[in-house]
């Protein structure tokens, strides 16, 4: 790893970049965090359903199986997003940065080999590289942490992306429309996307801010709250109905639907009420490097 | 409930049999299909030079390594990871499955619809449900990649796998109209108002 120091300034290399997003990718496959691990253990111990039980149990034993056997939790390598957060007094050449993550996917596909779940979508064609037009998904953002720069990697897998709803509500629907969109999309995606998931909701901002809030809520760690006091208040809520359908772990019944609800806010225009919900599945993985003046920090 | 261990391929008589709720190992063989498999075998036209019949396919799409051949029954593929993917958007494709190829049995996750339980009931076949996302597990119950076909569509190729006590599956949707996502479907939306009443909704 190349990461220089200067008193003042965090250098961070093109060439760390690209080692850190690779080694993320295949980590995440491999590496459930420990907060959906603590969310398995809440889950098992207070399911009531028998089926729902042995399939908790199932799952359970599936992350031993991937850490002893040093392989995939799940066959889906999903799409591939680099969440990339710098702090102040961090020298990046951002271009670089992109074009590293976009080398370092491409050789985690090819060198451990992991499948290639990336097409073209209007011909569909595969080109075996994890990569094409806009993939990874690369979004950046800059916090006010000195001298850190933190790469989160997300492989997110597409039968809980497949479960993704956007309305366009109106004031007049209130909080109510966005409570009913919320449980009729955990009815629509049933068990079609691997429950128990962790449920993201977008509420307000623009349509393509609403549905990225519902993405950050449904990646964010088991255990985090909305910062909003009004979003957190609506999560517990939220999670409590949601659980209370009884959909249950891959939707053959039981009490474990969600591991939770997530809500995240944006404010909104005067004649828009927009809500969006994207899902997490129960191979809710993720994984991060953070650089800092003392090295390379490797964690979920 | 009962549990079944069936060698594939398999007859409608053991079909008959099996009654959601029940429990299935398999042994011997299974395929490994598709999105893209089907849309090219049903959509377009395009055949495959497996004899199917009475066979049991899985959805699935698998993280392979290229090796070298050894002898026959060798795809010149060793098997990295193999998962299920959600059945739901390859309802269409049951009843082609088995009529033109003569499948029994459907495997994958999340549960298929009414149409595949019609079919299922008219031909003889079954979906069994594996647990998603618990791949690292499933993969174990893999011996070889035995053979493709297919295979300019990797990885939804048609795959060929020697499988050894795949499972415990779980029989979700049966050859008598049986199905658990349905009578789980139903008592959601009974609990539906409930819910909603929860949050203060009417």
């Amino acid at each position: 790893m190349t990461v220089m120091t200067k008193p003042e300034v965090l250098h961070v290399a093109p060439d760390a970049i690209e080692e850190a997003a690779k080694l993320l990718y295949i980590r995440a496959l491999k590496i459930l965090p420990d907060d959906i691990k603590a969310g398995f253990t809440r889950l098992d111990a207070s399911e009531t359903d028998g089926t729902a039980k042995a399939i908790l149990a199932t799952m359970i034993e599936n992350i031993g199986v991937a850490e002893r056997t040093d392989n995939l939790l799940c066959q889906d390598t999903g799409i591939p997003i680099f969440n990339v957060e710098i702090g102040r007094n961090v020298e990046v050449d951002g271009w670089a940065l992109k074009q590293a993550i976009r080398r370092g996917t491409e050789r985690a596909t090819k060198e451990h080999p992991l499948r290639s779940s990336v097409v073209h979508p209007i011909t569909r064609k595969n080109e075996h590289t994890s990569c094409g037009a806009h993939v990874p998904v690369i979004n950046i953002d800059f916090v006010e942490a000195d001298r850190v720069l933190k790469l989160e990697m997300i492989p997110k897998g597409s039968g809980s992306e497949n479960g993704s709803f956007l309305q366009m509500l109106i004031p007049a629907d209130g909080l109510a429309g966005v409570k009913r969109f919320v449980v009729d999309a955990a009815m629509k995606a049933g068990g079609k996307v691997c429950p128990p998931v962790i449920m993201g909701v977008g509420v307000g901002g623009t349509s393509d801010l609403c549905m990225h809030l519902a993405k950050v809520a449904a990646t964010r760690p088991l255990g985090s709250r909305c910062a909003d006091a009004e979003g957190a208040a609506l999560e517990e809520a939220l999670s409590d109905a949601v659980n209370s359908l009884g959909i249950g772990p891959q939707g053959l019944g039981g009490d474990s639907t969600a591991f939770a609800v997530h809500v995240e806010v944006a404010a909104t225009h005067i004649t828009m009420n927009p809500v969006a919900v994207n899902i997490q599945c129960h191979s809710a993985r993720r994984a991060s490097a953070t650089f800092t003046p003392d090295g390379v920090a490797i964690g979920f | 409930m009962t549990h079944h261990v069936l060698h594939m391929p398999c007859t409608e008589a053991d079909i008959r049999k099996l009654r959601v709720g029940d429990t299935v190992t398999l042994q011997d063989t299974l395929f490994g299909i598709r999105d893209a498999t089907q849309i090219h075998m049903f959509d377009h036209g395009r055949r495959t030079r497996f004899d199917l019949k009475g066979h049991a396919v899985i959805h699935t799409a698998p993280n392979v390594r290229k090796v070298d051949k050894r002898g026959t029954n060798d795809s010149g593929y060793e098997a990295i990871c193999v998962g299920t993917t959600t059945s739901d958007r390859m309802e269409r494709f049951t009843r082609p499955l088995m009529e033109r190829e003569g499948v029994r049995i459907v495997i994958g996750k999340g549960g298929l619809r009414e149409e595949s339980q019609r079919a299922f009931q008219e031909l003889g076949g079954c979906y069994l449900a594996v647990i998603g996302g618990a791949a690292a597990l499933e993969t174990t119950w893999i011996e070889a990649i035995e053979d493709v076909d297919l295979d300019d569509l990797n990885p939804e190729s048609l795959w060929r796998f020697r499988i050894r006590d795949f499972g415990p599956l779980i029989v979700a949707m049966d050859s008598h109209g049986g199905s658990l996502y349905a009578e789980v479907q139903q008592k959601v939306q009974d609990r539906r108002a409930a819910a909603l009443a929860k949050l203060g909704v009417g």
